[in-house]
């Protein structure tokens, strides 16, 4: 629950601890604040309080007033009483208020707890062993820490419907079920889409979607994020993995410019899943099923690996040469992909710059989905306008490259990831025109290409991203890209060395931000690249709001134009 | 009546009402004039009013004749307290398996509506209320209000927490909504007829007015009776009212008001101080039926069923009844309910299959006690009662059952 009077705080006693904290906001966080855990199921901050759970039962009183004079009742020492509400309150609905007196630990509360623990774990078949959640289950970490250890229960379990099929990319074991009703909160709140629904009575009930339907909306796999317990279960990643072994990094997903923040498992460098990382300024806790699946690029079949000169394999130190000697005093185009971080933009515009080259850059757009799934598929059109390399908005294909190859303007190519042959470029107009291509996947245009060198994914490498809202955010390497291959940067600072030897520039992602935040009007003043690590850094855009941006209204987003209504 | 009412100011029934002391006839017996000022008529928002004609606490039959007997007396009420609490829209709640009462109370709304007694304008007053009959689907929790409130917004009836869903301020439709028993509203017809402050003196002090006894089980004659509170006692009613026990057998226990009432043991003495000052010291037959003395015996006088058991009875066997009734009737929602009824149902069922155990007293005892006052509604507390008081007024029942199913050691090993 996100306080919505800003600034206003309240004083509450917890744990016999005065404390200040933001008004408005309810127990469970609060006491999250000062690092006290109130354990709970169903309560979810992004999604409506149901309190069905009964797992943040604590105890709960507020000063005692007169009924009839309205006066506080003092007791002997002149302080006001304290009155206790006699049954435990279910945290999680509880708002805080002035005065407020709250107990995380007492014996009433610990009984509580003991007693919700014994009652979830009755029917539960405790399948542990073969269970995807095992060591990311509340129950197991509750049982663990608020459990009594043992079951008094003798007899015959409740026998729910096994391994059902909910959707395309979501498996359901019923009998693990608490009946948490967050997955059905999430349809209906956030995916609006209203699927699922609890059918049966009492202790039968049986999660199940309406008859006839199915989820399978585009979010679906966040219902298997926010179970507590491994009764929905993602079917890609179903048996896979022990998420103990996975290893979790943050990094950016790439699918649109929403720049949903995201955790990369993985186990000795192969990728196993990707799941959302929560960031309430961009995503919630949210994100979609189809950028889930793109760390399956990072293994498939079309990924280049080795450099290659006239579709030889060669070293990449030769390759880098060669490219070099093909790209010198020609006239050069450059073809941008907005998938490129923001320090290679701004690499990318220093070597245009230095060899005078043209520049196109290349969007790709889709249908907005009003959620995360922003009408621009690209992470990073707004870091080609803010590195310089991009001053108009890609919204047309590359028919002005063709127009120009035809006029004869161009002689050569720097191509980064983009095929041009799906963009609006005829191959004849590419015929005696010399093609450097740089990039991750091989197609069209990697196989037509003088020198390919094969970069890495931006799960392999570090760099920015600035999403659809200006926000700058960095992301680290979540895994090590293949042997021998180097970074975009690097690439691209060997490149502009070999073209212009005066130009000193350090492929140090650190030194880059130096020098975009070093003019006088850089919005990104006094940012460096450790601060767009640790969080989103907001940028000024409203340079670009006459742009055309394609972003229609969604999750943590409004249009520019409709920014400017407001104000 | 009616008509001479709709002249008045809305708020003079209330406040007869609130002078008569009215409580609810529903099982809680919370005052009904005061239930009514807690609604939020500043909202803006339309009010609703909703009869709660879901009568199933098990041992309850009281709504049921009034419906069947005199719906009218039950439009006439409503009429009048949809008028006090500015209610354009009133519904009546009616359980499933009350088919021939909803069909009794449509034909009754027909003609009321025929005679101008609701719907447009009533009586030429210029007020109007629509009074809807909406049948409910078979579900005990339906009973309870906001559980109740959901099913007629057409979802699951899960109650809902309290706070924030309090009726009165976020009812039906996050509106401002009065539910009342079908005896309650009955009742405000007989409070405006006679004036707030003649009711009042009906019955004792705090105890006003009639109240509808259903009494069943092993008596002679069983049925529902209407008495003033306060006028009889358990004894008059079971032995003078009732005819007595069948030939031969004696008192064993009573459940005074519904099953989710606490149960009463036969040789029990009560004692205490009442809420005026003095002293009881009451046998169960001394018990004043009313709000208070059941009450100050330590269970509810509930919704006025009182289920007499002799010495025939098996007292584990009644156990597992009410507890099947309560695993089978809970809605799931919130945990502690919805695995723990269950749970004390597979108990006491196993325990009357033979394989009871000398624990399963203490068993039954925790797990009621884990119940009770941790869940989203009253139903907790209803199936944990019972139980409750059950183990604890009847241990030796439940510890001899045990003992005399002869079982081989091994057998412990369940399942």
């Amino acid at each position: 629950m996100i306080s919505k009077n800003k600034g206003e705080t309240v004083s509450i006693v917890l744990d016999g601890k005065e404390v200040e904290v933001p008004a408005g906001i309810n127990l469970v966080d609060a006491a999250a604040l000062f690092k006290k855990e109130i354990p709970h199921y169903c309560y979810h901050p992004q999604l409506s309080v149901a309190g069905n759970c009964r797992m943040c039962l604590i105890e709960m009183g507020t000063p005692m007033r007169d009924r009839g004079t309205g006066e506080p009742v003092l007791n002997e020492d002149g302080i006001q009483k304290i009155g206790w509400v006699p049954k435990p309150v279910i945290g999680c609905a509880t708002t805080v208020s002035p005065g407020m007196h709250v107990k995380t630990i007492s014996d009433k509360v610990t009984d509580c707890r003991e007693g919700i623990m014994e009652f979830l774990l009755v029917n539960h078949p405790l399948d542990c062993p073969i269970c995807d959640q095992a060591g990311e289950c509340r129950l197991q970490e509750f049982a663990t820490d608020y459990g009594r250890g043992y079951s008094r229960y003798v007899e015959r379990k409740n026998v729910k419907p096994k391994r059902t099929r909910l959707g395309p990319r979501v498996t359901l074991d019923d009998e693990r079920c608490i009946l948490c009703s967050r997955c059905i909160r999430f349809s209906q709140e956030v995916a609006k889409d209203d699927v699922l629904g609890f059918v049966d009575r009492g202790s039968y009930s049986t999660l199940a979607c309406f008859p006839g339907r199915e989820l399978e909306n585009n979010y679906s796999l966040n219902t298997v994020d926010i179970c507590p317990v491994g009764a929905l279960t993602s079917t890609d990643f179903r048996f896979k993995m022990r998420v103990w072994f996975l290893k979790e990094a943050p990094s950016i997903c790439t699918e649109s410019s929403a720049g949903c923040n995201i955790l990369v498992s993985s186990r000795e460098g192969e990728i196993h899943r990707i799941t959302p990382k929560r960031n309430d300024e961009i995503n919630d806790s949210w994100m979609t099923d189809s950028g889930r699946v793109l760390y399956k690029q990072v293994r498939s079949d079309d990924r280049l690996l080795k450099p290659q000169i006239r579709q030889e394999e060669t070293t990449l130190e030769e390759a880098i040469s060669s490219a070099v000697q093909t790209l010198k005093g020609k006239k050069l185009a450059v073809v941008g992909s907005c998938n490129s971080t923001l320090e290679e933009f701004y690499l990318l515009n220093r070597l245009t710059k230095a060899v005078k080259a043209k520049k196109y850059l290349r969007g790709h757009f889709g249908e907005d989905d009003g959620i995360l799934l922003s009408a621009d598929r690209t992470p990073n059109l707004r870091g080609s306008l803010l590195s310089g390399f991009s001053s108009v908005y890609p919204k047309d294909n590359l028919s002005k490259l063709y127009n120009d190859l035809k006029k004869g303007t161009v002689d050569t190519l720097l191509v980064l990831n983009e095929d041009l042959l799906s963009s609006g470029v005829e191959a004849e107009s590419l015929m005696g025109v010399p093609v450097v291509y740089m990039g991750t996947h091989a197609h069209a245009t990697s196989e037509i290409a003088e020198v390919t060198i094969p970069t890495l994914t931006s799960f392999e490498k570090r760099g920015t991203f600035v999403n659809r809202s200006f926000f700058a955010q960095g992301f680290a390497q979540a895994v090590p890209g293949p042997a021998g291959l180097l970074p975009d940067t690097h690439i691209l600072c060997k490149l502009l060395t070999g073209l212009d030897e005066e130009c000193k520039l350090s492929p140090d992602l650190s030194l880059i931000w130096k020098n975009l935040s070093s003019p006088p009007k850089s919005p990104f003043k006094g940012m460096t690249f450790t601060d767009a690590l640790r969080g989103s850094l907001k940028i000024d855009g409203s340079k670009w709001d006459e742009l055309p941006f394609v972003e229609k209204k969604a999750l943590h987003f409004e249009s520019p134009s409709k920014i400017a209504q407001n104000s | 009546m009616l008509k001479k009412f709709l002249k008045n100011k809305p708020e003079e029934i209330g406040e007869e009402v609130l002078k008569s002391g009215m409580r609810g006839r529903g099982g809680a017996g919370f005052p009904t004039g005061m239930k009514w000022k807690f609604l939020d008529r500043k909202s803006g928002k339309p009010i609703y009013l909703i009869c709660n004609a879901d009568e199933s606490e098990p041992g309850t039959f009281k709504d049921r004749q009034i419906i069947h007997k005199d719906p009218h007396q039950l439009i006439e009420g409503m009429m009048l307290s949809a008028f006090a609490i500015q209610a354009k829209q009133a519904f009546i709640y009616i359980r499933a398996e009350f088919f021939e009462g909803a069909k009794i109370l449509e034909r009754a709304i027909a003609e009321a509506k025929e005679k101008g007694f609701c719907g447009e304008n009533i009586l030429g007053s210029g007020y109007s209320c629509d009074l809807v009959v909406h049948r409910g689907a078979g579900a005990y929790i339906c009973g309870e209000e906001t559980g109740l409130i959901e099913s007629l917004e057409g979802k699951r009836p899960n109650p809902r927490i309290k706070p924030p869903y309090f009726p009165a301020v976020l009812g039906l439709y996050q509106c401002p909504t009065i539910v009342n028993n079908v005896e309650t509203l009955c009742n405000v017809k007989h409070i405006m007829e006679m004036g707030g402050e003649e009711f009042s003196k009906i019955g004792k002090p705090n105890n006003t007015g009639t109240r509808i006894w259903c009494v069943s089980g092993q008596v002679k004659n069983p049925g529902y009776f209407e008495f003033e509170c306060g006028d009889l006692t358990l004894g008059e009613m079971i032995h003078d009212v009732c005819g007595g026990l069948l030939p031969g057998r004696s008192l064993q226990a009573v459940i005074p008001g519904g099953s989710s009432a606490k149960v009463l043991r036969a040789d029990e003495r009560f004692k205490g101080t009442l809420k005026d000052g003095t002293d009881f010291d009451w046998g169960i037959e001394d018990i004043p039926l009313d709000f208070d003395g059941p009450m100050a015996a330590g269970t509810m006088s509930g919704s006025g069923g009182i289920v007499v058991m002799d010495n025939t009875v098996d007292i584990v066997e009644a156990m597992a009844n009410v507890n099947a009734f309560y695993a089978h009737e809970s809605c799931g929602q919130c945990t502690p309910c919805r695995e723990g009824s269950l749970w004390m149902k597979k108990i006491t069922t196993r325990m009357c299959s033979g394989d009871a155990r000398e624990e399963d007293a203490d068993l039954l005892l925790s797990v009621a006690n884990q119940i009770e006052g941790r869940t989203i509604c009253a139903f907790g507390e209803a199936a944990a009662w019972p139980t409750q008081s059950f183990v604890k007024k009847f241990r030796k029942d439940f510890v001899k059952k045990a003992k005399s199913q002869k079982r081989k050691k091994d057998s412990m090993q369940l399942i």
